[in-house]
């Protein structure tokens, strides 16, 4: 956290001018950085070119491993180390595995997303909060524009771009 | 809601039309249906012993309670029983989706509320069909049914069913049934009646203002809620579980529920794919079908779920009065690879081929699926009622296959002929335009 950058920050009051203005400012060439909205916007993340997410495939990988952990650690124990007579059936028997399988995947798959979803995020203990604009958590929506990743446009030249595609108030520099 | 695209029902078919090449394919399919059964039945006649499994076929344990001699007729009842049942069930829940929707205030299948609203009409065939039955076939399928059973000191007295005559009787399960039928189609009448009149409307913008009518049929769909829950239960209790009349278990009202919930889905997501084929529905995208998967693939799961636990309490406590149920489908020789298959088409195939978001968008994908849902929970119906009527004489043959094509030629030909009578689309419904924008996240 320690190099900062320098992003132009935009207001936008209604999210149907802003998903124009993301398809207009993306049109010029612009890259943004990030939009932050108060409520979930749709297909948000198709106007804005995000690839599509991971996270689908993650869970199943984090599900996969519970259940393989849940069926090697039953098999083991009760198949090798600790066989135990539990009602006359098999020591080996899958249908006993099931529920004990089911609620490890759950676990796995679950605490593997909280996992992801702290560092993809990147918090933590004592991790400060990275705002643009407090009021994206309230009825305002944010766009923030990256200058170092846009060098082929002046400050003065973003600014007007940002400005001409429907801000609510004059855009303004905010280091972050 | 991001306005960048703008949605009418400028280009949408209003009215869907039952061609007469439909209506004569549909016609064949019964004649094939029916002569299929005729052809079987002649066949039964002439060579009794090569219509049924051959009796060197022994199975472990289990099969058809009692000591009735089996007769080819009792194949035949039960697969009528069987497909009645199951087509029954699939009407029965094409009105509670309607019903559901309604309660939940859901905008997104307004647009095509109509599909399941007509499965309602195929109670008029299954109500009379299965009192025909019982009335005819009855003592082949219901165990139960034998007088001689109640009969104290008698040779045939058994006390376990004796105890439960006050329940399992022929007045008594006519008046049930009765009932049910009564409430479910007094129900859906009322239910369609509102529905059809709305669309009579012509002030839609007052009525928009003030939806009398969509508040009515959310008030009624909340009655037929609470009807359904008491009597799926009971229903099943009294046409699937009491074919195996010793047994019991208190899961079978939710298991019935979840087969024939997902069934209906899949037939849902059948008809109206198969619909947006023909050019009706230009407006249904794959936001829409986003949903129809994620209906199949999560009920899919829940039938698994209760599948299992049913099987999973049985097998664990290991009591022999419940294990009976499962010893006759596991251990029965011709029973125990279409146990397995029951598993692998109603849960592996669902759950693994849905769970990526792009095959629930995919018409050709969810296609597939929703025809081998729809396999598989014949077969999952299948393994109620044939160990305990037909037993070790089960197999597949004409009169499985000709019951089946009989069957849904007809459900087809009552679903079509009923939905051509009425708008397609119900233009006033007040979510209609919520369902035509309706997007999902990603």
């Amino acid at each position: 956290m320690a190099n900062k950058s320098k992003y132009l920050v935009g207001i936008f009051d209604d999210d149907e001018v802003l998903i124009k203005a993301i398809d207009k400012i993306r049109g010029l060439g612009v890259k943004i950085h990030e939009v932050y909205t108060p409520f979930p916007v749709h297909d948000l993340d198709v106007h804005l070119g995000h690839p599509r997410t991971r996270l689908g495939k993650a869970a199943f990988m984090f599900g996969a491993t519970g259940t393989t952990l849940a069926i090697t650690m039953q098999t083991s124990m009760l198949g090798f180390l600790w066989p135990m007579n539990i009602g006359g059936k098999d020591h080996v028997a899958y249908p006993d595995f099931v529920p004990v399988s089911f609620e490890a995947t759950v676990l796995c798959a679950a605490l593997g997303m909280v996992a992801t979803f702290l560092i993809s995020n990147g918090l933590g203990p004592g991790k400060k909060a990275k705002m643009f604009d407090p009021r994206s958590t309230d009825d305002k929506f944010v766009m923030a524009i990256e200058f170092d990743k846009n060098t082929a446009f002046t400050h003065a030249q973003l600014e007007q771009i940002l400005t001409e595609s429907g801000v609510s108030e004059k855009p303004f520099e905010k280091e972050l | 809601m991001a306005g960048h695209k703008h949605l009418s029902l400028a280009n949408e078919k209003m009215q869907f039309e039952f061609t007469a090449t439909l209506k004569t394919r549909l016609l064949t399919g019964m004649a094939i249906g029916a002569g299929m059964i005729l052809l079987w039945i002649i066949w039964a006649m002439l060579v009794p012993e090569a219509a049924s499994h051959g009796p060197e076929h022994t199975m472990a344990s289990g099969g058809a309670e009692g000591g009735h001699a089996y007769s080819w007729t009792k194949r035949l009842w039960a697969n009528l029983w069987l497909c009645t049942l199951y087509f029954n069930g699939i009407a029965l829940l094409g009105i509670f989706f309607f019903a559901v929707n309604y309660l939940a205030w859901a905008g997104w299948s307004a647009l095509i509320k109509r599909v399941p609203e007509t499965f309602g009409y195929f109670l008029f065939v299954t109500a009379p069909l299965l009192l025909i039955i019982f009335f005819l076939g009855g003592h082949e399928i219901f165990h139960w049914t034998d007088a001689s059973l109640y009969e104290k000191g008698g040779a045939n007295y058994d006390k376990i069913i004796a105890g439960k005559q006050g329940f399992l009787n022929t007045p008594f399960f006519l008046v049930r049934m009765i009932i049910y039928f009564s409430l479910w189609i007094g129900l859906f009448l009322f239910l369609r009646r509102m529905s059809l009149a709305e669309d009579k409307i012509t002030d839609l913008r007052g009525y928009l203002k003030k939806p009398d009518l969509y508040n009515k049929i959310v008030y009624y769909s909340t009655a037929f809620i609470v009807v359904f829950g008491v009597t799926i239960s009971t229903s099943t209790w009294d046409w699937v579980m009491s074919i195996d009349t010793h047994w019991f278990s208190t899961m079978f009202g939710w298991y019935n529920f979840a087969s024939y919930w997902v069934a209906s889905l899949a037939t849902i997501t059948l008809a109206v794919i198969l619909l947006k084929e023909q050019g009706y529905f230009t407006n249904l995208g794959e936001h829409h079908l986003h949903d129809l998967g994620k209906f199949m693939f999560a009920f899919s799961i829940f039938w698994t779920y209760i599948w299992f636990g049913q099987f999973i309490l049985i097998y664990y406590a290991n009591i022999p009065e419940e294990t009976v149920y499962f010893n006759a489908r596991l251990n029965g020789g011709f029973y125990r690879p279409i146990f397995f298959l029951n598993i692998f088409l109603n849960f592996i195939v669902p759950f693994l081929s849905l769970m990526a978001k792009e095959s629930k968008r995919t018409m050709t994908i969810l296609k597939v699926v929703a025809c081998n849902i729809l396999v598989g929970h014949y077969i999952d119906f299948y393994m109620m009622i044939m160990p305990a009527t037909v037993g070790q004489h089960a197999d597949f043959g004409l009169i499985e296959f000709g019951c089946v094509t009989l069957f849904a030629s007809a459900f087809i030909y009552m679903f079509a002929h009923q939905l051509s009578k009425a708008p397609l689309i119900a233009k006033n419904h007040p979510l209609l335009k919520e369902s035509l924008y309706f997007t999902q996240f990603n």
